[in-house]
């Protein structure tokens, strides 16, 4: 008995292959260039479709956390050197949008544009440490975010570069957690 | 009608009820574990208001693709998928397979106890603030 309410059960494979097939876009890895910023070292792989996917989807990330840093640095909460610190992690973020866009660009695909509204838990953000915890919850989940997406790249060169990114929501992670008093590296592995 | 037909018929339909419960039944899993696992999502998932991915009040009994205003991929739209807690642990384990060509651009919780925690979590929220309570957010540029 399949665990799935479906309404037609495609074999999750042959679905796969057809999508990635049907895309077209079975690409070489320029998005290596673009991402390392050494075009030499890109060549051999493939990206695909699927790969374009999850850059966009991380770039939808990305724009979000640039916004929350925004109503973070708005709020009237954060004191120097705090504000500055979020300033520059909201700088951390904006480079790796612009990056992420750019690379789906050049992968054929459409960079996602930022919302025009976001939604933020505001009612609950009433101190500076209530916006440097709301900081740590987005920069963790990116961690994970990032951690669950480097495997799934086709171009192992992408994957590298989303590594990449991966290490700095990790920095931000621990000097937020360290600025709220926290122990700043709680584990040795994330998940 | 025959009773020996009443019977199996009978039979027959608390049967197929009893399967149908048991694909629905929630896995055993510790919620306030789950609450841990939750983190990890969010980067793109809160609660109670859509982020890069929707919003998980009310996510059981729920078909798939449709939060009225998200931005699903076709993929998911057109999954059929109706979560509960099954479909959920089937999804969770890898997104990709199994709705392949989701915005879900994650590898999945692997650990099969993990994913019952975090399932434990996400029935049990729906019932807890803020999804039972007043909206907690409002829009921010």
């Amino acid at each position: 008995m399949s665990f799935l309410l479906v309404a037609q059960q495609p074999d999750a494979i042959a679905a796969r292959r057809a999508f990635l097939g049907k895309s077209g876009l079975l690409l070489s890895g320029a998005a290596v260039a673009l991402l390392s910023g050494r075009e030499a070292l890109a060549k051999g792989q493939a990206s695909t479709a699927a790969d374009v996917s999850i850059l966009n989807t991380a770039l939808g990330a990305e724009l979000e956390a640039i916004a929350a840093y925004q109503l973070g640095a708005e709020s009237g909460l954060l004191q120097k050197p705090v504000l500055d610190l979020a300033v520059t992690f909201q700088g951390h973020h904006k480079e790796h949008a612009d990056l992420l866009a750019k690379t789906v660009a050049k992968l054929g695909g459409k960079p996602v544009a930022a919302k025009a509204k976001y939604a933020f838990p505001v009612e609950t953000l009433k101190s500076q440490n209530d916006v440097l915890r709301f900081a740590a919850t987005l920069e963790k989940g990116a961690v994970s975010a990032y951690l669950g997406a480097v495997p799934l790249f086709g171009n192992r060169d992408l994957a590298k570069a989303a590594a990449s990114i991966l290490g700095d929501e990790a920095m931000h992670w621990a000097i937020l957690r360290n600025a709220l008093g926290e122990v700043p590296v709680p584990t040795a592995f994330m998940s | 009608m025959p009773t020996w037909f009443r019977t199996l018929a009978a039979t027959a339909l608390a049967l197929a009820l009893a399967a149908g419960a048991a694909a629905a039944a929630a896995p055993k899993g510790d919620a306030r574990v789950g609450a841990t696992i939750y983190e990890r999502c969010a980067a793109c998932h809160a609660l109670a208001y859509d982020r890069t991915g929707p919003h998980h009040c009310g996510l059981v009994g729920r078909r798939a693709g449709s939060v009225e205003g998200f931005a699903y991929s076709d993929a998911m739209k057109r999954s059929g998928i109706v979560w509960n807690a099954r479909t959920l642990d089937h999804f969770l384990a890898n997104p990709l397979a199994v709705v392949p060509g989701t915005s879900m651009g994650y590898a999945g919780v692997t650990d099969p106890g993990e994913r019952a925690d975090l399932i434990a979590y996400l029935v049990g929220a729906s019932n807890a603030p803020p999804c039972a309570g007043p909206p907690l957010t409002r829009g921010a540029p």
